[in-house]
């Protein structure tokens, strides 16, 4: 996929997700979480997976903790703690376990998920 | 091989040692049957004087009927041997009962000696022994306004505790001229007894009883041989024991000269198959007080029976124990009658401390000690003079470590220099050797060392020794013992709590930058959450403190399987308007919410969607109840029973107090959740003992029990303070809370902090009573500071619309979650998964079978 095929949706200005937090977006019907980080360079990333925990087998990925390891960036499920990857979704202990990913972008102060 | 058939005769707590012994190796070859002469299996006689504060004798029981029933141990009570018949090999009872035997055991113990001093013989003159003695002189008490105990030793002292325990003026009266003669020497005896008259206790030294008769004022007068007299409602005699060798001089076992049954190092009488353990054992014409030895004794004699070669080869008398609060320790030989011997003192007036010790000769060796008032030595010196450890340093720095300025400062080369043999934990006989196996084997904390050897769980005295040997061992396995809290912190939680108190930071960013690298994590993030609000205590959903709340904090309420919430109303005390409870039940119903009734005496509500939080709390919060910080590391319940408002037993208004403490300590974060009960009467309804604070209403006040925990590790809480008055038990609870707060590790309760604080209950009451740290005013200013600022965090959540923004399950949209579906159980909802997971469950079973 290129840029130039990518159809962005916006999902809400970045000052209304507070600092390392997530919240969940309806995009076109998927559930997607959403997350805002803060990171220690003081720059605003932000990342998108799907917010359904595979584990726990709930609606809830956007209400997790977000923690550091290596220098990644993973989310901590709120119901049973498993840590998955925000840029590749990869379970941080099961391999086999990955998580959908979406393209997702800062315009200015908007967050937009892309297709 | 045929069944043995042993009968043991006595069963107090030797006896049922050697039966504890006997079944760990027996393997079922013996038949093993006891005659107890009291009215109960063997209890701990060594903490009869806990029965005052608290204790009751299920506490004090070391067996119960149901444990030797599975043990297929024979017993019973109430039946005295009164006969043994060597040729037939027979025990004959008083109740006319005959048992046959292999192998006999006197386990008989000891009496307390009465001095044939006229008038003796009379209601309310007691001796203190067995918990049957002690009801008698509780039962004295009652009409009674004043009590003498006779014997200034070890006993008389803790009989003259149980007198002061019971509210009555206390003398001790002691033949000799100065208290404990057999175990200090006299300065140590002049402290103490100046330690002892502060605490109220009359010490009549040089005293020779001459008669009792009728008194004036009192029931009782005492005279003395040198014309003076004391008058006294109750006495205790408390003169000294005398082995209890009856039976067997009337079975014409070998008695020594003083009495005593003879013994040789197998615990073999002269009849090889009797053998004889314990108080009333004599072996090379020496009687063992203690229970330590006695322990020995049933060990030796276990190993002979069952092929065995452990002997008793005597026992080190050496004592470290707390009398009427006062810590006194006496080692070896503490009066320096070694020849040539050389003493050294150090007396501090000003802090009430005495200690002595006895060199040889050279100056090089430890061979006895005396401790009054501060016996935190006694551990390393037993070690140093039963090991006969060279000193690296000159004897006067064991008086004063602080002139030590040697590298490390350890004295004689710390327990580096112990040999494996050296005996660490006196209870239990653990040697070093066994504890270095147990690290060796993975035992890598306290907490695990003492499961997997016993070690430090009987009197804890060892408990730092035991953790230094610990320590060292790790160290030589190249086990760092690393506490940081993740890898973003190289500090333990107690060291990060310090940090951010000191400099008070109240930025995670800030705290990462100077202390810490990266960005922190799952583990870092709620614990530092955690302590920001145990000491700053801002609204946890604030702007910069949202993103490191856990699950449950992150939204004020507790997350269920289905990504639905739970609801919590406070209920202080388990008190309930009936109208709140109406407004309860109709918010139940109208968002049609699962309702259940905790353990902790209040209302869960289940099955609470994100967006519906705000509404059903500001409902809760307009008719004037709060959060009840069920999703928080805090104060969750204070249990109570109705105390003496309505209940007939009722000794003091528990409901008031439960009340009274959930309110002040609402909303106070810790390293964990913290429960508290409170129960109007020692029957215990709100099961106080079993919570992190216990409060027990007594005749004079409460008792304080400490770190209880019910749950998958239950502990019994520790008996802290006795008869304390409302305010002393608020300022007790400040401290120690403020204290558990500020030092434990994440995440630990308050009963797993208790088991790994060295120095145990011991070291937590020198902090509390005596401010050993220096540092209650803070904890106290602390306490203070969260108490003004504590805020309902719903109550503010709901009148904050930017906190409220989050409360949505969608961001973009007003959508509810389409997953969440619920089936209905007992006419309540329930989780649509968990039927899911049934049904999936069902299939794999039929796929199995």
């Amino acid at each position: 996929m290129t840029q130039s095929n990518t159809t962005w949706t916006d999902i809400c200005d970045i000052n209304d997700v507070p600092q390392n937090t997530g919240v969940c977006a309806d995009f076109n019907g998927h559930q997607v979480a959403v997350f805002h980080i803060k990171n220690s360079a003081n720059e605003s990333l932000v990342k998108a997976v799907d917010n359904f925990d595979p584990y726990g087998k709930a609606n809830v990925l956007s209400r997790g903790l977000i923690s550091e390891l290596d220098n990644e960036f993973y989310i901590a499920s709120p119901l049973l703690k498993q840590l998955f990857n925000l840029d590749t979704g990869i379970c941080a202990g099961d391999e086999t376990v990955a998580l959908k990913t979406f393209s997702v972008r800062l315009n200015d102060t908007t967050i937009q998920l892309g297709q | 091989m045929e069944k043995q058939r042993v009968v043991v005769v006595g069963n107090g707590m030797v006896g049922h040692h050697f039966i504890d012994q006997l079944g760990n190796v027996s393997d079922g070859h013996h038949d093993i049957i006891t005659f107890c002469e009291e009215s109960r299996l063997a209890y701990d006689r060594v903490m009869l004087s806990s029965y005052f504060a608290g204790n009751t004798a299920e506490d004090l029981a070391l067996t119960t009927p149901q444990a030797y029933d599975e043990a297929g141990v024979q017993y019973y009570i109430n039946e005295q041997v009164t006969e043994i018949d060597r040729v037939g090999k027979t025990v004959t009872t008083n109740n006319g009962k005959t048992v046959p035997y292999d192998k006999l055991i006197l386990a008989t113990g000891s009496f307390p000696f009465v001095p044939p001093v006229p008038g003796r013989e009379q209601p309310h003159i007691h001796v203190y022994r067995t918990i049957d003695d002690l009801d008698d002189i509780s039962a004295s008490a009652k009409s009674s306004k004043s009590g003498v105990v006779i014997g200034g030793g070890l006993l008389g002292l803790e009989a003259a505790n149980c007198i002061k325990q019971l509210g009555l003026e206390t003398h001790v009266v002691e033949f000799a001229p100065r208290l404990m003669a057999v175990q200090l020497d006299e300065d140590g005896g002049k402290l103490l007894r100046n330690k002892i008259e502060d605490l109220g206790v009359q010490v009549h030294t040089g005293k020779n009883t001459l008669e009792i008769v009728k008194g004036e004022e009192s029931r009782y007068r005492m005279n003395f041989a040198d014309g003076s007299h004391l008058e006294t409602d109750i006495i205790l005699f408390s003169a000294g024991i005398r082995p209890q060798d009856a039976l067997a001089k009337t079975s014409d076992l070998t008695l020594g000269e003083r009495g005593g049954i003879v013994i040789n190092d197998q615990c073999q009488t002269n009849d090889p198959d009797v053998y004889a353990i314990g108080e009333c054992a004599l072996w090379d014409n020496k009687i063992f007080g203690l229970v330590a030895p006695g322990y020995a004794m049933a060990k030796a004699a276990v190993s002979h029976l069952t092929g065995g070669e452990k002997t008793f080869t005597g026992a080190d008398m050496s004592t470290k124990l707390k009398l009427l609060g006062v810590e006194v320790a006496s080692i070896g030989d503490a009066h320096g009658n070694t020849p040539n011997s050389q003493s050294y003192q150090l007396l501090d007036s000003a802090k009430g401390v005495y200690k002595r010790i006895v060199m040889s000769e050279d100056g090089k060796r430890l061979l006895g000690a005396v401790l009054v008032g501060d016996s935190s030595d006694y551990g390393q010196w037993l070690q140093l003079a039963l090991n006969g450890i060279e000193l690296t340093t000159p004897p006067e720095c064991l008086l004063l470590p602080e002139l030590d300025d040697s590298e490390g400062g350890s004295v004689g080369g710390g327990v580096d220099a112990l040999p494996p043999t050296a005996q660490i934990c006196s209870c239990y006989d653990v040697t070093k050797q066994d504890l270095c196996d147990a690290v060796v084997g993975g035992a890598q904390d306290i907490g695990a060392i003492k499961s997997c050897t016993s070690a430090g769980t009987g009197c804890g005295g060892c408990v730092p020794l035991v953790t230094q040997v610990m320590n060292s061992e790790l160290e030589k396995l190249g086990v760092s013992v690393d506490s940081s809290i993740c890898r973003h912190f190289e500090y333990s939680r107690a060291e990060l709590f310090d940090i951010i108190r000191v400099k008070g930071i109240k930025d995670v960013d800030v705290l990462l930058k100077e202390h810490g690298t990266g960005d922190g994590c799952e583990i870092c993030k709620p614990a530092i959450a955690n302590i920001f609000a145990s000491l700053w205590n801002d609204h946890i959903l604030d702007e910069k403190l949202v993103g490191l709340q856990d699950t449950n904090d992150n939204f004020l309420g507790n997350m269920q399987k289905n990504g639905t919430y739970s609801v919590v109303p406070r209920i202080p005390g388990g008190e309930i308007t009936p109208d709140h409870l109406i407004l309860i039940g109709q918010i139940a119903k109208d968002f049609n919410l699962y309702t259940k009734i905790t353990g902790g005496q209040r209302i869960d509500l289940f099955g609470a969607q994100l967006h519906e939080l705000p509404t059903i709390w500001k409902r809760m919060v307009d008719a004037g109840l709060e959060t009840g910080h069920a999703y928080g590391k805090s104060l969750r319940t204070v249990k109570s029973c109705v105390g003496s408002t309505w209940c007939r037993y009722g000794v003091q208004d528990s409901t008031s107090m439960a009340i009274f403490l959930e309110e002040r300590y609402r909303g106070v974060r810790s390293p964990h959740k913290v429960k508290f009960g409170v129960s109007g009467c020692a029957r215990e309804c709100a099961e106080a003992q079993s919570k992190d604070f216990g409060v027990i209403a007594t005749d004079n006040g409460w008792n304080l029990y400490v770190c209880g925990n019910g749950g998958m590790r239950p502990r019994h809480a520790d008996l802290f303070a006795s008869d304390i008055d409302d305010e002393t038990l608020v300022r007790y609870i400040d401290i120690i809370y403020m204290f558990y707060v500020q030092t434990a590790d994440r995440l630990q309760r308050t009963s797993v902090w208790m088991e790994n604080l060295e120095g145990g209950l011991d070291y937590l009451k020198s902090v509390v009573f005596d401010d050993k740290l220096g540092i209650n005013d803070v904890l106290l200013e602390q306490m203070k500071h969260l108490e003004n600022t504590y805020q309902c965090e719903w109550k503010t959540a709901i009148n904050d619309p930017q906190k409220l923004k989050r409360f949505n399950h969608f961001v973009n949209s007003d959508k509810k979650d389409n997953n969440i579906e619920f089936v209905t159980i007992r006419d309540q909802i329930s989780p649509r998964s968990s039927a899911e997971e049934s049904e999936a469950a069902d299939e794999l079973a039929t796929e199995v079978v």
